[in-house]
């Protein structure tokens, strides 16, 4: 048996899958950027805080690193309604995202506070600074230069982990592809042009990311 | 008899900085040539060439009386045959115990009985002073003891001519002179050494003659009593008159 | 809900339903297992060819070169569906099993011929000069020298691919492969709550993944005790 290609029927569509570009990169941004607060957030409470914080802060991070992205997004979508909380397609993903993303960046920052060298802490101690002000002013200049790539990085993975989403009935790249793979069945050519955009997508973001990289915060790392 | 020629040699290591401008030297066999210079003048660069790491980009380099053709891999691999070098560092293969460094080449590559090149790799590693040392791993030994593995593994190979490049320079200074009493016991074994040294006492006492460049040109070679006490070129005497003044 | 959680316990704790999700998670480990070992051996081979500077060789060096940052770039569930639908359209009756391992392998293979193109130019060069001097071919210098040596680069992140696999095998699920995603898929289908259907799973996937996550460290930590020179060597050349 045979497939015979029919690629002027899937390029019709194009512009509408393209559009599920968009809704990639929205969502991922939004559930990333909550992710950064919450990664934050949880290496701090992992490194300086009280042993409870401590202790809750290892149990958020361990579960999250180490349970797939799929499930947990079952578990949100699906756990979420038996305490009456209904929420949409979207938000439950944005959480999600938000939950997984925030677990993996607490490693990437945690790796960075503790390589902040103890004399500029010591030297921020003796000169009174806050807790706050430690973080601001010893800390996050030090490690948003050595952790950007790192963090990039993550975000590029985040947008491939995206593709999830579709699963809940989010029209984002492959929730479109399914969609118009449902009224053509040209499945090989709608996913493949899927598979493109996100390629596409992902180098176009990297090159944003390495250049942004280079020019605010001294990245020296290759644009391409 | 000359073991090795050298003759209007150009090289570089990219098209817009050439290192190496019309050099021309001879050596007999069983010399001991000793090059000094400053940084960047194209010491260890002429050794690269020698050894086939660089290819030159003009001149001729003529071992054995025969003239090396860069382009032939397996002229080159002959032309090794009679070499050995050490480098100023990572010389040693991590992943393995003093012994079998010594050992893999002459067994793996040259295929010579085990049993005869283990007795040779002893032999030179005693030498060496390091007969304690066997299965110790690189990474459980000095700077300094790391080198002398590394002479007595190109010594394990016979080589006629031997390039040691600045081998002491990484060294702690505590370190050096034990590398340097190892060449000395090398240096009367009759093998052909060319060293590039900055440690300018031992590279008087050691050499038959010595080469002094500067940027990729061959400023004056003489005897060491004559590049060191009465050099004939006003950059040589500036040169060793710095260089003596610690 | 805890009523809930009292009246399904009896019927969701039994013992077939235990070797149910047994079953289900020996596939989970045997997809990502079959398909990170065949891509760890394919990456090999990719660098290998990759590495190599026999010029009529370029166009294949470029195609691997491409297939490395392209297959780094697609989603695990497109590349799925792409590969059931591909296989099938062309008369492959691939089972859905086999369809996740050549999922995986071509992924794993992208990314760990990543590592290992990293792993083997982190080893100092001047090993690859002085076994070049001392008249090691290309093939005995990656053998004897560099290979041994770029282990310590390349074993820890390759081991943390491998648990990340594991967890991307769920999504093979949605083609309806029968792992453990997909048993807890079927709990709640037949009427288990979701929240200790896809609970179990979770818990499941965890039991396997942390302590795989936790031996990565070990393997880590012993490497690189065992390799102190290289380390030493890659953080002197990084500043």
């Amino acid at each position: 048996m045979s497939y015979t290609f029919q690629w002027g029927v899937a390029f019709d569509y194009l512009p509408y899958l393209l559009g599920g570009a968009f809704v990639t990169l929205h969502l991922t941004f939004l559930g990333f950027l909550a992710g950064l607060i919450i990664g934050i957030t949880a290496s701090v409470a992992q490194v300086y805080g009280s042993p409870l914080m401590q202790r809750v802060a290892n149990i958020y991070v361990v579960f999250f690193t180490n349970t797939p992205s799929l499930v947990t997004a079952f578990f949100i979508f699906f756990g979420l309604p038996e305490f009456g909380i209904l929420l949409s397609p979207y938000i439950c993903i944005l959480i999600n995202l938000a939950l997984n993303a925030g677990a993996f960046l607490a490693d990437v920052f945690r790796s960075g506070i503790q390589s902040v060298k103890t004399s500029e802490m010591e030297a921020a101690e003796i000169m009174g600074f806050s807790l706050f002000q430690k973080v601001q002013y010893v800390i996050a200049p030090h490690i948003a230069k050595e952790l950007y790539p790192p963090i990039s990085n993550l975000y590029i993975i985040f947008i491939l982990g995206s593709a999830l989403a579709s699963i809940f009935g989010v029209e984002e790249i492959t929730g479109r592809a399914f969609n118009v793979d449902s009224e053509t069945f040209r499945s090989i050519e709608i996913y493949s042009i899927a598979a493109i955009i996100y390629v596409l997508l992902t180098f176009a973001a990297s090159f944003f990311l390495a250049v942004v990289g280079r020019y605010v915060f001294r990245v020296k790392a290759r644009i391409f | 008899m000359n073991q090795v020629e050298i003759k209007g040699l150009f090289a570089e290591y990219s098209p817009l900085l050439p290192i190496l401008k019309d050099v021309s030297f001879k050596i007999e066999a069983g010399e001991i040539i000793s090059i000094i210079g400053p940084s960047g003048s194209g010491k260890s660069t002429i050794l690269r060439v020698l050894v086939g790491l660089l290819h030159p980009s003009k001149g001729h380099v003529i071992v054995n009386e025969t003239e090396v053709n860069f382009k032939n891999p397996s002229a080159l691999k002959s032309m090794r045959e009679t070499m050995a070098m050490v480098f100023q560092q990572f010389n040693l293969f991590q992943n393995m115990s003093v012994l079998q460094n010594v050992m893999i080449a002459p067994l793996k590559i040259r295929k010579e009985p085990k049993m005869e090149v283990e007795a040779r790799a002893k032999e030179y590693l005693e030498i060496m002073g390091l007969g304690e040392k066997f299965d110790a791993y690189p990474d459980e030994l000095s700077g300094g003891q790391q080198q002398r593995v590394a002479l007595a593994r190109a010594l394990t190979l016979r080589p006629k001519i031997l390039l040691l490049d600045e081998v002491t320079s990484a060294l702690d200074p505590e370190m050096v002179n034990e590398v340097l009493d190892a060449i000395r016991v090398l240096s009367t074994k009759g093998i052909t050494l060319i060293i590039v040294s900055h440690e300018m006492a031992f590279v008087r006492e050691v050499s038959d003659r010595v080469i002094m460049m500067d940027d990729g040109n061959i400023v004056e070679i003489g005897t060491p009593e004559e590049i060191f006490t009465a050099a004939k070129t006003q950059r040589c005497r500036e040169f060793i008159s710095n260089i003596l003044q610690h | 809900m805890i009523q809930q959680f009292i009246d399904q316990a009896p019927i969701f704790f039994t013992f077939n339903n235990g070797i149910y999700w047994l079953r289900a998670l020996i596939t989970t480990l045997s997809m990502a297992l079959i398909g990170c070992v065949v891509g760890f051996i394919f990456g090999f081979v990719l660098v290998y060819f990759r590495t190599s500077s026999i010029p009529w060789l370029l166009p294949l060096r470029a195609l691997l070169i491409a297939y490395v940052e392209i297959f780094r770039r697609i989603p695990f569930l497109v590349l799925t569906f792409l590969v059931l639908f591909a296989s099938r359209g062309f008369g492959f009756q691939l089972s859905l099993f086999w369809v996740a391992c050549v999922t995986i392998v071509l992924i794993a293979t992208a990314y760990i011929a990543e590592i290992i193109r990293a792993g083997i130019e982190a080893v100092p060069i001047n090993q690859w000069e002085s076994a070049d001097v001392m008249n090691f071919s290309r093939a005995r210098t990656m053998m004897y020298v560099i290979v041994p040596q770029s282990w310590v680069f390349i074993i820890p992140p390759a081991f943390s691919y491998f648990v990340m696999f594991i967890k991307e095998t769920s999504l093979t699920s949605q083609i309806g492969a029968m792992e453990l995603m997909s048993a807890g898929k079927y709990f709640n289908s037949i009427g288990i709550s979701p929240l200790m259907a896809y609970g179990t799973c979770l818990l499941l996937y965890f039991a396997l993944s942390y302590p795989l996550t936790l031996l990565g460290r070990r393997i880590e930590v012993l490497l690189k005790n065992r390799f102190k020179g290289n380390m030493a060597a890659l953080s002197a050349s990084n500043q």
